[in-house]
């Protein structure tokens, strides 16, 4: 919903809060998930992931979610599927080229990432996506990486 | 053995030390010239001759010509096709490659294709919606963004791979641009994201239309404090200029051209002149006066849609080039002129008397 993801946007620093603290969790049921198997718990991780973050951000459960990056903005929702920044069709007031009676979505995450702790991860040079991962639980995928890599977990900050 | 009729080559330069392309546009650069590129529009032809001729009115005035991709998402003919109509007389040339129309398997191929037709230079840009043209019913493609599109042609230049880690036997040598846009929000961030495109790999920027020279005067002292004017990994900035035809043109442009920022004082100044299209060449002029007199600018993109033939008064009356005559195909030799230029219309076309 259009409304909420833009009071995700405007409480971003909250939300990275919650982010942080909700990745090490996940990632210490690593021994279950790894009981359940990951490709068992996919569906079922997936549907709440959907039904999270598709309230919250108008999820597009790309698989590889980069909001910690973002400030809280979901890039998919840019009609341009851009992950790097604006295009140079903003409109004077801030909205969106393509959606007149939208803000546009990185105008928000640049906003959303001044109000974030590590917000300066804007700046990161995004890979493409990889879209053999959409419609794919994100958590899952992170987790599963950061538990075989724990040294890396402490490093990458609240990647989800 | 060399024919009488044999075709006019392209001419590709040694790439020189610390140089990433055999084109003049990078000599020109890094030479610490002022340099000039302008654009073709594209023609809704088939007709080679019709490029060739569209070209020739930039004939010693510009340094580079943009083949626009598909610009204002309208039908053309493709960047590619036009770069190699103008490689074979010789003409540098920029080719604009969006990534609204193709998945990164054609653009990169495109990016093999266009190389080995000799252009030298890349723009890599994200592209208008397809709402903007005329096939609003088109599918948008936008499997890269123009960052991602930038970070792999580099690949493919330096590391010699695609993006799927395949190797590449020979990489193309490209001069590496892309486009920002200073002018519209969010304004605060644009000069960072200009350095996230220099990360990405871009070597050269060219900017939407500039009328607000303030608004570009911060952005080029944030560029500038960014580092990213200088060193070998230095980017050279080219903002974009253009005549606006009339007060009216120019509130429409402001009203339905994505992006595109005119001040209002810009308007007053055309509404206020007896010839408005003449203040709007003189207009360009001053703006070209003033963009030339900001450090940190290496040159201008001249955006003339529709008043082309104006690109040789206003480079000719600001005196920008300072005497220099970039190359184009005859200056140095007479028999290798573009055929399409007026000075190369054999007399016999005149009608004949009697």
């Amino acid at each position: 919903m259009y409304k909420v993801r833009r009071w995700v946007v405007r409480h971003a620093r909250l939300f990275e809060w919650v982010y942080r603290s909700f990745e090490p969790l996940l990632v210490k049921l690593h021994p279950l998930w790894r009981r359940i198997g990951y490709e068992r718990a996919e569906a079922p991780v997936k549907a709440i992931e959907k039904g999270v973050k598709g309230l919250l951000f108008d999820c597009q459960m790309c698989g590889q979610c980069a909001l910690s990056t973002t400030g809280m903005s979901c890039p998919m929702n840019c009609p341009k599927n851009l992950r790097n920044g604006p295009c140079g069709g903003v409109r004077a007031d801030g909205h969106c080229e393509v959606k007149p009676e939208m803000r546009c979505v990185w105008v928000e995450a640049w906003e959303g990432s001044r109000r974030m702790k590590y917000g300066d991860r804007i700046q990161v040079v995004q890979q493409p996506v990889d879209f053999r991962l959409k419609d794919s639980s994100s958590w899952l995928r992170v987790v599963r990486k950061l538990a075989d890599q724990p040294r890396e977990c402490a490093d990458s900050g609240a990647v989800k | 053995m060399k024919f009488d009729d044999e075709p006019v080559p392209g001419y590709s330069l040694p790439i020189l030390p610390g140089h990433v392309s055999p084109g003049r546009l990078e000599r020109v650069l890094r030479a610490g010239k002022f340099a000039i590129t302008s654009e073709i529009d594209p023609p809704d032809s088939a007709d080679p001759a019709e490029v060739l001729k569209r070209a020739a009115i930039f004939d010693g005035y510009v340094d580079a010509i943009n083949a626009t991709d598909g610009s204002g998402a309208h039908c053309h003919m493709s960047s590619v096709g036009v770069c190699s109509l103008l490689t074979r007389v010789g003409y540098a040339t920029i080719l604009q490659i969006s990534c609204r129309d193709r998945n990164r398997i054609a653009m990169q191929g495109e990016i093999l294709g266009a190389a080995a037709m000799g252009a030298c230079n890349l723009l890599c840009l994200t592209g208008d919606g397809v709402q903007a043209g005329d096939h609003p019913q088109a599918k948008p493609v936008f499997d890269l963004d123009s960052m991602s599109l930038l970070e792999i042609a580099r690949g493919m230049r330096d590391e010699c791979r695609f993006q799927s880690g395949r190797k590449i036997d020979m990489p193309p040598r490209i001069f590496l641009g892309a486009a920002e846009n200073p002018f519209v929000p969010p304004l605060e961030w644009r000069p960072h994201r200009l350095a996230k495109k220099v990360a990405a790999g871009a070597q050269f920027i060219q900017t939407q239309y500039c009328f607000d020279i303030p608004r570009l005067r911060d952005f080029m002292l944030k560029v500038g404090d960014l580092g990213l004017l200088e060193g070998p990994d230095r980017v050279f900035i080219l903002p974009g200029i253009g005549p606006l035809a009339s007060a009216r043109s120019a509130r429409w442009i402001r009203e339905n051209v994505p992006g595109v920022h005119i001040p209002d004082a810009v308007v007053k100044r055309l509404e206020g002149a007896k010839d408005q299209k003449e203040e709007g060449k003189r207009l360009c002029m001053d703006l070209l006066n003033e963009i030339r007199e900001i450090p940190g600018v290496s040159g201008a993109h001249i955006m003339a849609y529709r008043q082309e033939h104006t690109v040789a008064e206003i480079i000719e009356t600001t005196g920008i080039l300072e005497g220099r005559v970039p190359w184009y195909p005859g200056r140095d030799n007479p028999s290798e002129l573009n055929p399409e230029s007026p000075e190369a219309q054999p007399e016999a076309l005149e009608p004949v008397q009697g």
